[in-house]
């Protein structure tokens, strides 16, 4: 086992993967969802994206946001070696909608808004309140976690340099032709 | 209560180690024994302890509930105080002026002006009231796993320090590297590979990185 600060800074690629390969597969795989949450319907691109492209030694950053904001500078971004490094992620059942930021380093969750609860009106309700908030907080939780365990599944293959690596290489190539 | 806040930051943490028997007796007296400690009319400049989620500022956890279904649920508290600098070198700079007029010195020696630095310190932070921050916390002890409803660093490492002090077990914060561990679809093997793994790059402008 690794030194806790060793072994964030020296794995923290993994996260931005993790995030890059998570557009890739909202964009081609709209079933991935539900294969973790069965409650949860769909999950998109929020109204934030933050990418950070460190070849040439050189630190870029590209930060996409606003609600209704095109993606195809970050597209263009990915073309250029760029990877994902925070994401805003909006998921939905029924009529039912959680928002979130998702940071890639640390895979802390934060602007977390879940579905509204019942309001409480006394000092009784606090319980059912807080139940109920944990249970909604707990979906986003799971998704996060199982999606990076698919993820991880996927990193860990084999098959990850010639079939996934190749298949996210195209998808970007076509995104960017698209957009 | 910042659990029911509209916006919520997440830190996830994996707790390592048993909770003594019975489990609730154990929770109750690390959280009663580390209850935060109040420092307005006092010198410290921080105070960290627990506090209890609906009642922060007079917590007792003899009579509180903290179980919600199968969660344990509290709050770190971090009251801290703050002088601007202007504010000491004011009152540091008025001692120095009395003192010199009262010995009629032109100059205090080293050790002296520390001194009367320190006093002003303590007589300023004994005025000075603390400013809490709240941190909730949800605990699910069955499954291991703890949420930490906040981001911060300062936070977050004053969090693993008191649990370990209280719980005597210990906090494994979840990130990339740690969350591949704790994976149940990664075994072992499989995650001694993770010790391998170098960056990908999904597109050509990657290869120079």
């Amino acid at each position: 086992m690794l030194d806790v600060s060793v072994a964030y800074n020296r794995y923290k690629f993994l996260g931005h993967e993790f995030l890059t390969w998570l557009w890739y597969r909202i964009e081609t795989d709209p079933e991935l969802t539900q294969k973790i949450e069965p409650d949860l319907e769909s999950l998109a691109i929020g109204n934030r994206v933050v990418l950070e492209n460190s070849r040439h030694n050189r630190e870029e950053t590209i930060t996409i946001r606003g609600d209704g904001a095109g993606l195809e500078e970050g597209l263009i971004a990915l073309k250029k070696g760029a990877k994902v490094t925070e994401i805003n992620l909006v998921c939905r059942s029924a009529e039912y909608e959680w928002r979130f930021n998702l940071k890639g380093e640390s895979l802390a969750l934060s602007g977390l808004k879940t579905p509204q609860t019942g309001k409480m009106e006394k000092k009784e309700d606090l319980e059912g309140a807080v139940l109920e908030r944990i249970y909604l907080v707990e979906k986003i939780v799971n998704l996060t976690f199982g999606l990076y365990g698919v993820f991880m599944g996927e990193r860990l293959d084999p098959a990850w340099d010639n079939r996934t690596v190749g298949e996210i290489n195209r998808w970007i190539g076509r995104a960017v032709a698209g957009g | 209560m910042q659990l029911l806040s509209s916006s919520l930051s997440l830190t996830r943490y994996r707790v390592k180690g048993n909770i003594a028997d019975p489990m609730m007796d154990t929770i109750r007296s690390g959280l009663k024994d580390n209850v935060i400690r109040e420092i307005d009319n006092d010198p410290a400049v921080k105070s960290v302890g627990w506090t209890t989620p609906d009642n922060p500022f007079s917590p007792d956890f003899e009579s509180a509930d903290f179980l919600f279904g199968s969660s344990v649920i509290f709050s770190l508290r971090i009251d801290k105080k703050s002088i601007p600098a202007k504010i000491v070198n004011k009152h540091y700079s008025m001692a120095v002026q009395k003192r010199l007029a009262e010995t009629e010195r032109e100059h205090l020696a080293k050790n002296e002006k520390r001194e009367l630095k320190d006093e002003i310190l303590h007589r300023l932070y004994l005025r000075v009231p603390a400013s809490p921050g709240i941190y909730d916390i949800a605990w699910h002890p069955e499954a291991g796993d703890l949420w930490f409803f906040s981001n911060m660093k300062e936070a977050n490492e004053e969090l693993e320090t008191l649990f370990s002090k209280s719980f005597r077990l210990s906090l494994v914060r979840i990130f990339p590297y740690t969350a591949a561990q704790f994976l149940s679809r990664i075994g072992d093997d499989a995650f001694d590979a993770v010790h391998k793994l170098g960056p990908s790059f999904f597109s050509q402008g990657g290869e120079h990185a």
